[in-house]
């Protein structure tokens, strides 16, 4: 007998004993082992995906609901594990500067690492792996699934992808194999070492700035700002393309100085080609007291970025808005017009304005 | 020596009893079964009750013994005979759901021999079969802990909450917002809380109210701030505030450190019961048992291992009115 029947056959005996009954478990199980955490005495592991670095005794989950301590070793329970996956427009993201007018296969898993009481997909980030249907697709069949439908790109949205940084890293990396680039739809509640990490494979990020106040982060989100403003100028350092959305909530983060406090830290941090989404702010989850976002307060919004001197804000959530335009910040020409999630013009030519050949700022073709 | 006065009473400080020794028993125990509120003069009971003759061969449990030490705390908690009060506190027209918890594995975990006693006593005071339902957060769990799934018509049902789903609606109290398993929110009328005890590495202490982290969707977003306030706020929610009636912790074996998974080296074979109606009252003894097992092991306390179970008092507050975490009027019976 050698040493690997002598381990089977002895594993096999001693299934009754719990570690190596799960052990056992979870290997036929197909869970994928979760990267970034480390080892604790009495097999408590801590997590060192994101800021919250959660502590985990065996048997429990991180605080996003879909990494399990088993025995000491921590698993993804979503790998591999859609709950959704739609071919939306890139614009849907919103991602405006990247490869305008194409789709991206858009793919979700469920739970979350924060819990904001506006979330619009709470019945995703919310859960766990067990209330919610799915179906298992493997990266090498994302990237193929994209490619087959046509697709710029494979978006990871509607559920926060940093709790499936292992999948989100895998499959843009076979996405990359196929000409299919990856685009992450995120909060930026993330530690350094992942997000570099994800860097080296994706093509582009979205992140929502949620507010610009820790008491709105503390309250409404339960996270912290100074993290994700940190994932955002690490994003910088790193020449991801980046674009920012922050979804306007009557009387929780539409202050007139916060939103000059904040535009100003774009432009001095993120530099004036950093596109900026202020999105109308619908009644939601745990928010359904609120109203939804005057017109008027997102057009203030606007006027408070373009005076900052950023060079693309957006009104986001109000279809047939003017603010839905990207117009030269040298001659004011709409060189990308669209109408909701559609392009319906352009006057872009390689990247550059048509009418005085100034340069936009993006990912084009 | 008649039964009674076998019952020791190791701490009686207060006023009158006002539990359960009225002529006609089904209103007021009915009356106790609803949580008491921190104000109230009424004490709150918590039995602790003992067998040395519990395990046989190989540490087996010996069922007879099992069902003698289950009467013993349920006349201990109520002082009538047992029979008596499961009729009082339930009838043929209940679904009643026993809520185990089955985490740790089978050394660990509420042992199938007691819920098979209950579900006997339950039998006889009208419940039927079927209107019962031993539940947990995975069907898994309740395997690993030696209990067999079960949905066939006319038996005990036995499921998982991940077999059963959780509510459409949004369940909010304070700091929590969760989805509840649709057991407990729409099927059962009635709830018998079936913890265990243990330490827990998060929380510091996991007995009554912690257990009703596995009737939420979401507890993962509540293991933080050592559980303040959220184990609380959950046993706010109305589905579990007003359909537990009876808290019955399982203490064959406890646990003073390392939990929540089974760590043979912090365990002891406690062969007891506690019961209550006040989870609250129950939880504070429950923290006193967990404190004196770890100074005893040469552990520091709870407090100095900077997780003493704070959700505790939050419980009892002015806000909750769960319970009563003040030792001076929780009345402890060793039996």
């Amino acid at each position: 007998m050698n040493r690997r029947k002598f381990l089977q056959s002895t594993v096999g005996s001693l299934a009754g004993w719990p570690l190596l009954a799960r052990a056992q478990e979870r290997k036929t199980s197909g869970l994928v082992e979760a990267r970034y955490y480390i080892k604790l005495p009495n097999r408590k592991i801590q997590c060192k995906l994101c800021p919250r670095e959660c502590i985990i005794d065996d048997l429990e989950r991180g605080y996003c609901g879909v990494r399990e301590n088993s025995g000491g070793t921590y698993y993804s329970l979503v790998y591999g594990k859609l709950s959704t996956a739609h071919v939306d427009p890139i614009e849907k993201k919103p991602l405006f500067h990247f490869l305008p007018g194409t789709t991206a296969f858009s793919i979700a898993t469920v739970g979350c690492n924060v819990m904001c009481k506006f979330c619009q997909n709470w019945e995703l980030s919310q859960s766990t792996p067990e209330q919610v249907e799915s179906f298992n697709l493997p990266p090498h069949d994302v990237a193929q699934f994209a490619k087959s439908r046509g697709c710029a790109s494979i978006a990871y949205t509607y559920n926060e992808p940093v709790i499936f940084t292992e999948y989100m890293y895998d499959s843009a990396v076979q996405g990359n194999d196929v000409g299919i680039r990856s685009v992450m739809i995120s909060n930026g509640y993330i530690n350094p070492e992942p997000m570099r990490d994800l860097c080296s494979v994706l093509s582009g990020v979205k992140i929502d700035l949620k507010a610009y106040t820790e008491r709105f982060y503390r309250e409404l989100v339960a996270g912290e700002l100074r993290p994700v403003l940190d994932t955002l100028v690490l994003l910088k350092k790193e020449n991801m393309w980046t674009e920012i959305v922050y979804l306007v909530i009557p009387g929780q983060n539409d202050d007139r100085k916060e939103l000059e406090e904040l535009c100003a830290w774009i432009y001095k941090e993120l530099g004036p080609d950093t596109p900026l989404h202020f999105s109308r702010f619908h009644p939601q989850y745990r928010l359904k007291n609120l109203p939804s976002t005057p017109l008027k307060t997102l057009t203030m919004a606007r006027q408070i970025g373009l005076d900052s001197g950023l060079h693309f804000v957006y009104t986001g959530n109000v279809p047939g808005d003017p603010g839905e335009n990207t117009y030269c910040p040298v001659c004011g020409q709409i060189v990308i017009r669209r109408v909701g999630f559609s392009v319906v013009g352009r006057s872009l030519n390689k990247g550059t304005c048509e009418k005085c050949g100034a340069a936009i700022a993006g990912v084009w073709f | 020596m008649q039964r009674r006065d076998f019952i020791k009473t190791s701490s009686v400080i207060g006023g009158g009893l006002g539990l359960g020794l009225a002529a006609s028993l089904r209103k007021p125990l009915r009356a106790m079964a609803r949580p008491s509120r921190a104000n109230d003069a009424r004490q709150s009971r918590v039995v602790i009750a003992h067998r040395s003759d519990l395990r046989g061969a190989k540490q087996s449990l010996v069922q007879p013994q099992v069902a003698r030490l289950l009467d013993t705390t349920i006349e201990a908690l109520f002082q009538v005979p047992a029979a008596a009060a499961w009729r009082s506190l339930f009838s043929s027209r209940d679904v009643v759901g026993l809520k185990v918890n089955c985490l740790a594995g089978k050394h660990l975990s509420t042992h199938p021999e007691i819920v098979s006693e209950i579900v006997d006593r339950l039998l006889v005071a009208g419940v039927k079969k079927q209107n019962m339902i031993i539940f947990d957060r995975r069907s898994r769990d309740l395997i690993g802990a030696g209990f067999q799934p079960s949905q066939q018509r006319g038996a005990v049902q036995c499921l998982g909450n991940d077999q059963s789903g959780f509510t459409a609606q949004l369940f909010e109290y304070g700091a929590v917002a969760s989805q509840i398993s649709t057991i407990l929110a729409h099927r059962c009328t009635a709830v018998i809380n079936l913890p265990i005890l243990k330490d827990h590495g998060i929380v510091g202490l996991s007995c009554a109210m912690k257990n009703f982290f596995g009737v939420i969707n979401n507890p993962n977003k509540y293991h933080m701030h050592l559980g303040d306030p959220f184990i609380a706020d959950v046993n706010m929610l109305p589905p579990i505030r007003d359909k537990v009636r009876l808290t019955i912790c399982d203490a064959l074996t406890a646990q003073c450190e390392g939990g929540p998974p089974f760590m043979p080296e912090w365990s002891w074979p406690m062969d007891s019961l506690l019961a209550a109606i006040d989870m609250v009252a129950m939880d504070r003894v429950a923290w006193d048992i967990i404190e004196q097992k770890r100074a005893e092991n040469g552990i520091d306390s709870l407090e100095k291992a900077g997780r003493k179970p704070s959700y505790i008092a939050r419980a009892a507050d002015a806000e909750h009115q769960l319970g009563t975490d003040d030792l001076g009027r929780i009345e402890i019976v060793r039996v």
